[in-house]
C-alpha cells in the first residue's frame, strides 16, 4: 500500500502490519485446511454460514473432517453441501432433523454424529474460547444426555459438568469485516459466529462487505480484529 | 374447528402482555395467529431474534432474517438480535416467561418427552433441553393421542427432555395440569366430557372438582 500520498497521516499502513491480519485468496485460504481438520463453522439452517469457504473445501475435497456447529442444513445448503460430497467423518451439532442425507449416513454407520444440546453447545464452544475449563448447566440432567458426564452440587441444585470445545480452524461469515479484521454481523445471521471466532488455532472470515478502518463504530465492532487471523478476498 | 385450531387458541390464552414467549415448531408455531388484538408479547427465535413477525410480504424476504427453522420473517418494531449464547443465556437464565412445544409423550408425573424415538425420530434435540429446564413456565401443545394410542402416559416409555415439571398440557380435548405434581383434569374442550378424556389418557388423571369447558 502506497503511503506517501498520506504522509504522516497514513494509519492504516502501521495498522495492518502491526496486527498482522493477512488478506487471502479463496483458494489459498481454504488450501490450509488439511483434511482430517476439525472446522467450528459458523451458521444456522445454513443462515449465516460462509458459503464461498464451503464450495471452496468441496471443490478441493478436503476429507476426513469434523464439523463442530448448530446443524448440517439441508442437501444443497451450507454444511449439507460438506455431507453431500461425505468430506466428514464426525459432526457436533444440537439439529439434524431438516437433513435427510446426514441422517442417513449416520444410521450406515459412515458419519459419527455427536448431538449436544444447543445452549450447551454453545456455551462449550464459548467456554473453549474464553479459556474456561467447562460449564456446569441442568440440561440434559435425567435424560441420554447426561450418560458419562460428571454432574457436581451447587448452592443445593445439581449440574452436568461439560467440557469445552475447540477446533483447529474457525470458519466466520461476517456483515462487515474492516482492513484490520474487525467484525460485526446481521440479524440472524449472526448466531454461532462471534463465539467460534474465540474458539479455534486459525479463524478465517469471510464478509459480505469489506470496509475500510473507521467504518465500523467501535461500539459496534462484535468480534476485535486481534482474533482474526485471515480475510478472504473478494473474488 | 380442528384439533390443531382448538389447540392453538387455548394455548393463545396463556399469553398477557409484555411476556417473552418461545413456540415451538408445529402447533405451537399456530399459537402466533391467536395473539388477541391489542396484546403485546415478544416472540423469541432462538437462532438470535426477539421480536420475530410473520412472515414477510412476497419479495419483501430478507436472507439473513429468519426464524429457527431457516424460513424468513419480519421483525416487529423494538425487536433485537443477538448471537446464540445470549439466546441461550435468555432461555435458562430466567428471562423468558413462557415457552409452548410440542410435545409426544407426557407422563402424569409432568415430564415431558419431545425430541426422539430412538431407532425412528433422530432429529437431535436441538433447543428443546434448554427451553424445558430454563424458561419459567412449560406448556405442551399438542394431540391428546397418536394414532388413537395414548400420549398422556404412566410413565413415558420415550427419552425425557428434561426432569423439570412441565406446568400445562393442552390438546383438543383437554386442559391438564400438575397440582401437588398430579396430573389433574382442569379443563374439558367444547362437547367433551370428563369420562371422554379419561378415556383417551392411559395416565391416572385427578378430576378437579370444577372442570369447565375451555374458552376458544
Amino acid at each position: 500500500m502506497p503511503d506517501s500520498a498520506w504522509g504522516p497521516c497514513a494509519p492504516s499502513h502501521d495498522l495492518l502490519k502491526a496486527f498482522a491480519m493477512q488478506t487471502r485468496p479463496l483458494a489459498e485460504s481454504v488450501a490450509m485446511i488439511p483434511d482430517g481438520a476439525s472446522l467450528l463453522v459458523g451458521g444456522f439452517m445454513a443462515v449465516g454460514t460462509p458459503e464461498r469457504i464451503i464450495d471452496e473445501i468441496v471443490r478441493q475435497n478436503k476429507r476426513n473432517l469434523t464439523v463442530i456447529a448448530n446443524d448440517t442444513a439441508a442437501p444443497g445448503k451450507g454444511i449439507g453441501k460438506l455431507v453431500d460430497a461425505k468430506l466428514l467423518r464426525k459432526a457436533i451439532v444440537s439439529h439434524i432433523g431438516l437433513n435427510p442425507e446426514t441422517q442417513r449416513q449416520m444410521i450406515a454407520g459412515t458419519l459419527v454424529v455427536e448431538l449436544v444440546p444447543q445452549g450447551t453447545l454453545i456455551e462449550r464452544i464459548r467456554a473453549g474460547g474464553y479459556g474456561l475449563g467447562g460449564i456446569l448447566t441442568q440440561t440434559g440432567i435425567g435424560t441420554p444426555v447426561e450418560d458419562g458426564k460428571q454432574s457436581v452440587e451447587v448452592n443445593g441444585k445439581t449440574y452436568l459438568i461439560e467440557t469445552p470445545l475447540r477446533a483447529d480452524f474457525a470458519l466466520v461469515q461476517a456483515f462487515l469485516a474492516d482492513y484490520l479484521g474487525n467484525l460485526s454481523y446481521a440479524l440472524t445471521a449472526r448466531n454461532f459466529n462471534p463465539v467460534i471466532a474465540m474458539a479455534a488455532e486459525t479463524v478465517i472470515v469471510c464478509a459480505e462487505h469489506i470496509v475500510p478502518v473507521g467504518v465500523i463504530s467501535p461500539d459496534h465492532i462484535m468480534t476485535p480484529a486481534p482474533v482474526v487471523d485471515y480475510l478472504v478476498a473478494n473474488s | 374447528m380442528d384439533a390443531q385450531t382448538i389447540i392453538a387458541r387455548r394455548a393463545a390464552r396463556e399469553l398477557s402482555s409484555g411476556m417473552l414467549v418461545n413456540l415451538g415448531i408445529g402447533i405451537p408455531t399456530m399459537v402466533a395467529n391467536y395473539v388477541p388484538e391489542g396484546m403485546h408479547v415478544f416472540f423469541q427465535s432462538e437462532n438470535g431474534l426477539i421480536g420475530t413477525g410473520a412472515p414477510p410480504e412476497e419479495g419483501m424476504a430478507h436472507p439473513m432474517l429468519t426464524d429457527a427453522g431457516g424460513r424468513p420473517v419480519t421483525a416487529l418494531p423494538g425487536a433485537s438480535t443477538f448471537d446464540s449464547a445470549m439466546s441461550f443465556g435468555l432461555i435458562r437464565g430466567g428471562h423468558l416467561d413462557l415457552t409452548i412445544l410440542g410435545g409426544l409423550q407426557v407422563d402424569q408425573d409432568g415430564h415431558l418427552a419431545n425430541w426422539t424415538i430412538p431407532k425412528k425420530l433422530v432429529p437431535g434435540m436441538g433447543g428443546a433441553m434448554d427451553l424445558v429446564s430454563g424458561a419459567k413456565r412449560v406448556v405442551v401443545a399438542m394431540t391428546h393421542t397418536a394414532k388413537g394410542s395414548p400420549k398422556i402416559v404412566k410413565k413415558c416409555t420415550l427419552p425425557l427432555t428434561s426432569t423439570r415439571q412441565v406446568d400445562l398440557v393442552i390438546t383438543e380435548l383437554a386442559v391438564i395440569a400438575f397440582p401437588n405434581g398430579r396430573a389433574t383434569l382442569i379443563e374439558t374442550a367444547p362437547g367433551v366430557s370428563a369420562a371422554q378424556v379419561t378415556e383417551a389418557t392411559q395416565a391416572d388423571l385427578v378430576i378437579a372438582k370444577n372442570v369447565p369447558e375451555m374458552t376458544l
